[in-house]
C-alpha cells in the first residue's frame, strides 16, 4: 500500500456545475465478467455511472479495478455480459469499438505520451487523423487545453524533457483534446513524485468542477472526499461495497473494506 | 571545512610519477614508441624476405595485363584486359549481389520478423523455425548446400527445366529472356520517371491539405472515385479473363469478362463498394491460388484444384468484405488509386502513343547450349540466394526486437485516441521501431556485403576472389592486392555507416 496517500488541494470546491444527471447513463455495465485463460478476473461486474458523476474506484492491487476501466474502453475485452458506453454496446464489432473511444478519454498511470513527437503534436495527432479538424484549429485547442493544464510553454518541447507531473498533465490535456464526454484515469498519480501528485489532482479536480463525468481508479482518498459522488470498493474482481465517500470512509459495511480502510487511513 | 582550508593552504606534494598527468603521457609515449617499432620492424622485414625471393613490389602492377579469364562481368572483360579493370570487375561483382541480397533480405526478413509477431500459432511458429534453423547454420555451409546440392543437381543442358516466361533451368544457372528495348523505349522510361515525380507531388499535396483543413483536396475526390473504379475494373477484367480464358474455358470470355467488370466496378462508386471489393478480391485470389495449387500438385484433377481455390478465395474475399465495410468514405481516404494509375497509366500510353516496342530476345536451345536471352550463372544464383535467406534471418530478429521494444502502452494510448490500426501503425509505432531497427540493420547489411567475399568458396568472381585470389597468383603482388582488397570493403562500411550515423542523428529522440 505504498502508493497509498492523503494529498489534499486545499481550496473551496466549487460545486455549481458538478450536477449528477437523473436520467441519462453515462456508463452501463450489466452481469459482466471477464477471464484471462482460466483466471475469472472479473465478476458479475453490475455498474451504472450516470453522466456527470465521478467515482472513485478503490482496492488492493490485484482486484479487477484498472482491468474494469480499461474494459470500457476495449483495451480489454469482456466474455460475458453486456457494456454499453453512451448508448453503443461494445462487441467486436470494430466501428462501435472507435465510436466508444472517440467519447471516452483515458489517462494512464505512466503517461504513454508519444515520445517522438513534440507536446504540441502529442496533442493534435488524434483530432487531426481521427475527427479530420484543420491543423490550425487543432492546435488552437491544443493550446487552450495546455494553458487549462498550465503549461503553454512546454507545447513544443519533447515528453522526455518534462518532468512527471508535467507530463501526466500533459496526458490529460492530450485527452481533452478530443473533447470526450467521459474521463477514465487509471491510477494517475501512482508513478508521481509526492509533490507532483499536487499539481496533477489540481487538474482533476478543476475538471470535476466542469462537469466531466468521471471514472478514477486511484489511491488518493483526499481526492475522493473531496469530489467523488460515489467510491467502489472492489475484491477479488468483484465490487463488493459501494457508497457516497464520507459514509464509506466513516462507515464501512463489509469486513474486507474494514480492513483495506484500517490500512490505508492509519 | 578544515580540510578544505588546509588543502588550499598548502600545496599538495607528490611524487611526478603519481601524478595522473605526467602518467598518461608516459603511457601514451611508450605505447605509441612499441608500435611505431613494431610498424618498421614489420615493414623492413617483408621488404627484405621479398628481396631475398627476389620480387617486386608497388602498384605499377595495375596497369600490366591480367591474361586471366573471368567468369561473370558486367563489363566486357578479355585476357587482354588491365588488373585495374579486373579490380572493378570484382567490385561491380560484389556490389551487385550485396544490392540484390540487401534488397531481398530486407523484404523477406520483415515480412519473418513480422510473421514472429503474429497471433496465428502457425504462422508464428513457422516464421520460428525459420529464423532458429538458418541463423543456426554457418554460411558457408548454406553456400555450399544451395551450389552443390541444389543448383549443380539440375538436369543438364538438353533436359533444362521449362520456367514460365521462357526462362530455364539446368546445370549452367538460369536462362531468361534478355529485354532488347528499341530508342522509343527512352521515352517510356522518361515518362515512367515523370509519372513517378508526378505521382508523388500529388501524393504530398493531398497528406499536406488533409492535415491542414481536415479533408483531402475537392479537387481531387472525383478522379479518385474514378480512377478507383478504372483500377477495380483492370483487375477484375484480368483476373476474369484469366479464369474464363484458362482456367474454365468459354468462347466469348473476352465480351464476358468485360461486362462482369464494368458491373463491380460501377458497384463499387455505390454503396456496394464493400460487396465490389469483395468480388474483386475473390476473382483474384481464385485465379492466384489456382494457379498455384495447380502448380504444386499437378497430380491432383485439377476440378479439384479448382474447387480448394474457389473456397480458399471466398475465405479471403469474406475478410476483405468485412474489413471494408468498416473503412472511412472514398472521399476520407488516401488517393491511392489515383496514383498508382498515374504510376502506370501514363508509361502505358506513351508506350502505345509513340509506338515503342519492349521485345525479348528469348533463349533458344541449340545443339549443345542456349543462344540469346541472359544466363545467370548458378555461382551468382547460391551467392545472392545463400546471403538473402541467412540474412534476413538476422533481419527478421531485428524487425522483431524494434516492434516489442515500442511500449505496450503507446499502442494502448494510441487506441484509447481512437486512432485506427492503419494510423495508429503509421504515425506511433513504425517511427518508434524504426529508431531500434535500424542500427543493427545497419550492421546486417554490412555483414551481408562482407560476408559475398565466400562466394569465393563457390567460384562467383566478387571482390575477393578476383583481387585476393586469381590476381595474387598471377601478379604475386600479395601486399599490394591485399591493401586494395581492405581499402574497398573498408570504404564500403565507412560510408554505410556514415549514411546511418547521419540517419540516427536526425530521429534521435529528444531527451533532457
Amino acid at each position: 500500500m505504498s502508493q497509498v496517500s492523503e494529498t489534499t488541494v486545499e481550496r473551496e470546491i466549487d460545486t455549481s456545475h458538478m450536477q449528477v444527471s437523473e436520467t441519462e447513463v453515462a456508463i452501463d455495465v450489466v452481469n459482466m465478467h471477464k477471464w484471462y485463460g482460466d483466471f475469472h478476473v472479473l465478476r458479475d461486474i453490475n455498474l451504472r455511472v450516470m453522466t456527470g458523476e465521478r467515482i472513485v474506484i478503490a482496492g488492493p492491487s490485484g482486484s479487477g479495478k484498472s482491468t474494469l476501466i480499461r474494459c470500457i474502453n476495449r483495451l480489454e475485452e469482456h466474455q460475458e455480459g453486456q457494456i454499453i458506453v453512451n448508448g453503443t454496446e461494445l462487441t467486436a464489432d470494430l466501428k462501435r469499438i472507435d465510436e466508444v473511444r472517440r467519447e471516452v478519454g483515458m489517462v494512464f498511470q505512466h503517461f504513454n505520451l508519444f515520445p517522438h513527437l513534440t507536446i504540441l503534436q502529442n496533442l493534435t495527432l488524434a483530432p487531426i487523423w481521427v475527427r479530420g479538424i484543420p491543423k490550425a484549429e487543432a492546435e488552437a485547442t491544443a493550446m487552450h487545453y495546455l494553458e487549462r493544464v498550465k503549461i503553454p510553454e512546454q507545447a513544443n518541447k519533447y515528453p522526455g524533457q518534462l518532468s512527471g507531473g508535467q507530463q501526466q498533465r500533459v496526458a490529460i490535456a492530450r485527452s481533452l483534446c478530443m473533447q470526450p464526454k467521459i474521463m477514465l484515469f487509471d491510477e494517475p498519480t501512482s508513478a508521481l513524485d509526492p509533490e507532483m501528485v499536487k499539481e496533477v489532482l489540481e487538474v482533476m479536480i478543476s475538471l470535476a468542477e466542469d462537469g466531466m463525468t468521471m471514472i478514477c481508479v486511484t489511491h488518493e482518498m483526499g481526492f475522493a472526499r473531496q469530489v467523488a459522488n460515489r467510491v467502489i470498493f472492489m475484491d477479488q474482481g468483484q465490487i463488493i461495497e459501494e457508497n457516497e465517500p464520507e459514509a464509506f470512509f466513516s462507515n464501512p459495511q463489509h469486513e474486507r473494506t474494514k480492513l483495506f480502510l484500517s490500512q490505508i487511513l492509519h | 571545512m578544515t580540510i578544505r582550508e588546509l588543502g588550499r593552504d598548502t600545496a599538495p606534494r607528490m611524487s611526478f610519477f603519481n601524478d595522473p598527468v605526467i602518467r598518461g603521457i608516459i603511457y601514451q609515449v611508450v605505447v605509441a614508441a612499441l608500435l611505431l617499432a613494431f610498424v618498421y620492424w614489420v615493414i623492413g622485414n617483408t621488404a627484405a624476405n621479398l628481396a631475398a625471393q627476389k620480387k617486386t613490389n608497388g602498384f605499377d602492377f595495375l596497369w600490366k595485363t591480367a591474361g586471366f579469364d573471368i567468369s561473370f562481368a558486367l563489363m566486357p572483360w578479355s585476357r587482354a584486359s588491365y588488373y585495374w579493370e579486373a579490380l572493378v570487375v570484382g567490385i561491380t561483382n560484389t556490389l551487385l549481389v550485396a544490392f540484390i541480397g540487401v534488397v531481398f533480405a530486407t523484404m523477406l526478413g520483415f515480412t519473418i520478423g513480422i510473421a514472429r509477431l503474429s497471433s496465428n500459432f502457425i504462422i508464428a511458429r513457422l516464421a520460428a523455425v525459420y529464423i532458429e534453423t538458418i541463423r543456426n547454420i554457418p554460411l558457408l555451409l548454406q553456400l555450399f548446400f544451395w551450389y552443390f546440392a541444389v543448383l549443380k543437381t539440375m538436369p543438364s543442358v538438353r533436359q533444362s527445366i521449362a520456367l514460365p516466361f521462357d526462362a530455364f533451368i539446368n546445370q549452367r544457372g538460369i536462362m531468361v529472356p534478355r529485354p532488347t528495348p528499341d530508342q522509343e523505349f527512352a521515352w517510356v522510361m522518361v515518362a515512367l520517371v515523370g509519372a513517378l515525380i508526378v505521382a508523388v507531388a500529388i501524393g504530398g499535396w493531398a497528406a499536406r491539405v488533409r492535415t491542414r483543413t481536415g479533408r483531402y483536396p475537392s479537387q481531387i475526390v472525383w478522379p479518385s472515385k474514378v480512377a478507383d473504379a478504372v483500377v477495380t475494373f483492370l483487375v477484375a477484367f484480368l483476373a476474369l479473363a484469366l479464369l474464363l480464358g484458362l482456367v474454365f474455358p468459354i468462347a466469348s470470355f473476352v465480351v464476358v469478362s468485360a461486362v462482369i467488370a464494368a458491373a463491380v466496378a460501377l458497384g463499387s462508386l455505390t454503396r456496394y463498394a464493400a460487396i465490389a471489393k469483395g468480388a474483386v478480391t475473390f476473382f483474384v485470389s481464385f485465379v492466384l491460388f489456382n494457379a498455384l495449387l495447380g502448380f504444386m500438385f499437378g497430380w491432383v484433377p485439377s476440378l479439384v484444384v479448382s474447387l480448394v481455390s474457389a473456397l480458399t478465395a471466398l475465405v479471403v474475399a469474406q475478410v476483405v468484405y468485412a474489413n471494408t465495410a468498416n473503412r472511412p468514405p472514398s472521399d476520407a481516404r488516401f488517393p491511392l488509386a489515383l496514383l498508382v494509375l498515374i504510376i502506370v497509366g501514363v508509361p502505358a500510353l506513351v508506350y502505345w502513343a509513340t509506338d515503342a516496342s519492349l521485345a525479348f530476345e528469348v533463349p533458344v536451345l541449340e545443339r549443345f547450349n542456349f543462344k540469346g536471352g541472359l544466363q545467370l550463372p548458378p555461382e551468382f544464383i547460391a551467392l545472392a540466394f545463400g546471403l538473402t535467406i541467412y540474412t534476413a534471418s538476422f533481419i527478421a530478429e531485428t524487425v522483431r526486437a524494434g516492434i516489442l521494444a515500442v511500449n505496450r502502452g503507446q499502442t494502448e494510448a494510441a487506441q484509447s485516441l481512437g486512432l485506427k490500426d492503419g494510423d495508429r501503425l503509421r504515425l506511433v509505432i513504425v517511427p518508434q521501431a524504426m529508431r531500434v531497427i535500424v542500427p543493427p540493420l545497419t550492421s546486417q547489411y554490412l555483414n551481408l556485403t562482407k560476408n559475398s567475399s565466400l562466394g569465393a568458396a563457390i567460384g562467383y568472381p566478387e571482390l575477393f576472389n578476383v583481387f585476393g585470389g586469381t590476381s595474387i597468383s598471377q601478379s604475386g603482388r600479395a601486399i599490394e592486392c591485399m591493401a586494395i582488397i581492405m581499402v574497398v570493403y573498408l570504404t564500403f562500411s565507412l560510408i554505410t555507416s556514415a549514411i546511418m550515423n547521419w540517419y540516427n542523428g536526425r530521429v534521435r529522440l529528444v531527451e533532457r
